[in-house]
């Protein structure tokens, strides 16, 4: 008999996230690669502030909040006294890509042998729907209320294509959970990220693209259309970088 | 013992934290404490530690976050611009209760300020830098000696009531060089904390460091329970010195570089026949109240000298509850004021008192 | 022995810090009471620059000496900024290759020394500061001469160690130049 059991690197905790809302899926991917590869015992995690601030309560392993955007400069310090064991850091948009920006790209340069989980849903959810460094051109959010405008609000930032500029980063690829097709994919990259720093390869990061049905005013289903609507046409999936390939 | 040596004070206090047992340093360029980045950049792979110069302060600081969530001991070091950016940090090391060691040779400010050495971060270091309720120690030395011995004991209390220790100097303390006798290696911290995210090993519950606590009453009794610990620090952990003080009846209060120079010209004005004396905080967290509460009972008057506007002064006149006049001897934007200048305003208050 | 108050002035580059770390270690060798203070920052490259070093028997207070009663000065401004802060009695030694004014207290000793061009011409250049240090040890004998072979020792880098000879060399210089 086959039971769906509950992956044990995740707590008995009942997660805090929306209905619809794809944490919960990359939380349970997370501990799978995690149970797979045999290392709870040995990892340490990074939350960050944003929607999955709460993510230290939902990791059986040990977890440490950091402050919003120095999850990597935290999982630096973390590896350094700790070579031995295995660091990541969980973040969103706003936390990775706006106000941390510059860890996360000097972590990459630095070709830290961490692992990022980077969840890109295009809005601050958290604080309640405003428009983050991902929002797409014309996006509408509580602060991009006529639709992201270039002219005055710029455009969305690519971080996997960002950081493919560098020569630090061992891997680099995006993601997204829309589907099963889409899950079992991310499944595959997030438990490469983590057997990359248990060989030693160094930084890997693993973009997902994922809904946020609340902020984004849509039913469950109809955001996971978005992400193949609107998304990845922006944010394509696909390796960036591999170095052993 | 370990023989006398030459140092600068910077080196001093690179030297001491790794004698100490820290082995992980991480920081940014700024002037005037460079040299213990440079120290460290030598030295800590060859003792297998960690150097690292981080893309900014707020990189280090939260660094130095992630060694301390594993109990070991780490340090970062910068100058006042440099420290304003550590404080967000400084304030999480705080609300998550972790061990840390903050170096600050300070210079003028506000803004970029200058480079010159400046006391004017007493209010940052004294106050909980960083938003929230909360202290950290600060260690005012006032030798390279001091330097070196303050900062294995600023890491130790650190560890001790796990609260983030700041070693509050400035550039002359910094780039002095003076003779100095090392303290003896020790490891005294750092290996068994039951607290630390070091990985579970699949033998206890999960270990959180946080500072997050959306329930007030939680986040109140943790508050509670911190300021406990704080009252403990301030009843076993306070430090100052007392120079000429049997007779005084001018009290001195001056800490770092410029009780130096105080002591200068406390040494003039005694050839002069002023019974002046001082007390010199060696912590300026926990402040020393209670020695400064009974000199009140003895002199007539106290003199701050301190290189910011007056910011220790209005922890001497609490001290006192304003029982006697405090005068203020100050020069600020990296200017320190001359033995002589300090000796004409001791001259003054002698004056003062006879008339 | 009594105690010395010693600045140290000139431009970045001259060795000013060098000849006061001769002198500080030299009173650490005899286990003295010693501070060494340099002016830092930008000026450090190429501006004014200045050290100030105290050996004394007693603790040092205050490391920033303001009545000093010995003087080197290896350029003009500093002959300007410092002159007048010389202690009654005390010793300015001046480097008349790079000063042409002379100094116009007259409570004080003063010695010329060409030194900057004394190096040159004795293909030493750069150790102009060894050639003034070597007329205060005449002077003032502030560090002994065992000392000074000692501390030379300590503070010449081990990786500019062959220098040691030319160093000396200067500092005999000095001490014979009338």
């Amino acid at each position: 008999m086959v039971v769906f059991e509950k992956p044990k690197a995740l707590t008995d905790a009942v997660l805090s996230y929306c209905p619809g809302c794809t944490h919960g899926i990359v939380h349970r991917l997370v501990a799978e690669a995690i149970d797979e590869l045999g290392i709870e015992g040995k990892t340490v995690g990074i939350a960050p502030v944003g929607c999955s601030v709460m993510a230290y309560n939902f990791f059986s392993c040990d977890m440490i909040e950091a402050s919003h955007g120095r999850a990597p400069a935290v999982a630096t310090g973390v590896k350094r006294a700790l070579p031995d064991n295995i660091v990541f850091a969980y973040q969103g948009d706003g936390d990775l890509a706006s106000i941390g920006l510059c860890e996360t790209v000097s972590t990459a340069a630095r070709g830290e042998n961490i692992t990022i989980i980077f969840i890109n849903n295009a809005i601050y959810g958290m604080t309640g729907g405003q428009m983050a460094p991902t929002s797409l051109v014309g996006q509408v959010t509580q602060t991009s209320p006529y639709g992201r405008d270039p002219k005055t609000q710029g455009y969305p930032i690519r971080i996997c294509e960002l950081l493919a500029t560098l020569d630090g980063p061992a891997y680099l690829e995006r993601v997204t959970v829309n589907s099963v097709k889409n899950v079992k994919r991310a499944k595959k990259a997030i438990k490469k990220a983590f057997q990359n720093q248990i060989d030693g390869k160094g930084f890997s990061l693993v973009e997902v693209l994922s809904a946020c049905p609340t902020n984004w005013g849509m039913t469950p289903q109809k955001a996971l259309e978005w992400i193949d609507e609107a998304m990845i046409p922006q944010y394509p999936l696909g390796v960036y970088r591999d170095k052993e390939a | 013992m370990n023989e006398k040596v030459m140092m600068k004070g910077n080196e001093a206090i690179a030297e001491a934290a790794i004698l100490a047992g820290c082995r992980h340093y991480f920081g940014y360029p700024i002037t005037p404490q460079t040299e213990v980045a440079a120290y460290m950049a030598k030295k800590m792979p060859k003792i297998g530690g960690t150097f690292l110069q981080a893309e900014s302060e707020i990189a280090a600081i939260n660094m130095v976050y992630g060694v301390a969530s594993t109990g070991k001991p780490a340090m970062t070091s910068s100058s006042s611009p440099g420290i304003s950016l550590k404080c967000e940090g400084i304030s999480y090391l705080a609300g998550a209760d972790l061990p840390a060691l903050i170096v600050n040779v300070q210079r003028g400010g506000p803004g970029l300020g200058g480079i010159q050495p400046s006391q004017s971060d007493y209010f940052l270091a004294t106050r909980g830098p960083g938003h929230g309720d909360f202290h950290v120690f600060v260690f005012a030395p006032a030798s390279v000696q001091e330097m070196a011995d303050l900062t294995g004991r600023a890491l130790h209390v650190a560890w001790k009531y796990r609260m983030p220790s700041m070693l509050l100097a400035d550039g002359t303390m910094g780039q002095m060089m003076e003779p100095v006798v090392l303290p003896e290696a020790a490891d005294a911290f750092g290996s068994d904390n039951p607290w630390a995210a070091v990985g579970t090993g699949m033998k206890r519950p999960h270990n959180v460091i946080n500072s997050l606590y959306l329930a007030p009453e939680e986040l109140e009794r943790i508050n509670f329970e911190r300021f406990k610990r704080y009252e403990l620090a301030e009843a076993e952990e306070t430090l100052w010195e007392e120079y000429m003080m049997e007779d005084a009846e001018i009290c001195v209060v001056s800490y770092g570089i410029t009780a130096r120079v105080s002591r200068n010209a406390i040494v003039e004005a005694r050839s002069r026949g002023i019974k002046v004396g001082m007390i010199r905080p060696i912590t300026l967290w926990p402040f020393p109240k209670a020695p400064l509460a009974a000199a009140a009972e003895k002199v007539k008057s106290f003199l701050c000298v301190e290189l910011n506007m007056g910011q220790m002064i209005e922890d001497v006149e609490l001290a006192i509850r304003c029982s006697r006049p405090v005068d203020l001897c100050c020069r600020v934007g990296g200017m320190i004021p001359a033995p002589d200048e300090v000796l004409a305003h001791i001259m003054k208050l002698a004056e003062g008192e006879k008339a | 022995m009594a105690g010395h108050e010693i600045i140290i002035a000139g431009f970045g580059g001259q060795g000013l810090l060098f000849a006061g770390k001769v002198l500080a270690y030299g009173g650490l060798i005899e286990n003295r009471e010693v501070s060494w203070l340099p002016s830092y920052g930008p000026e450090m490259r190429g501006g004014t620059a200045n050290c100030n070093v105290i050996l004394s028997d007693t603790p040092v207070g205050s490391p920033i000496v303001q009545h000093p009663d010995i003087l080197i000065v290896m350029n003009t401004p500093s002959l300007d900024k410092y002159e007048s802060t010389v202690a009654p009695g005390g010793k300015i030694f001046v480097d008349s290759a790079l000063i042409t004014r002379k100094v116009s207290r007259e409570d004080v000793e003063v010695f010329y020394i060409p030194a900057t061009q004394m190096a040159s011409d004795m293909n030493a250049s750069g150790l102009a500061n060894m050639i003034l240090l070597g007329a205060v040890l005449r002077e003032t004998a502030c560090i002994s001469d065992e000392t000074l072979v000692k501390s030379l020792h300590q503070v010449i880098p081990a990786r500019k160690a062959d220098l040691f000879e030319l160093n000396m060399s200067c500092i005999r210089a000095g001490k014979e130049y009338k």
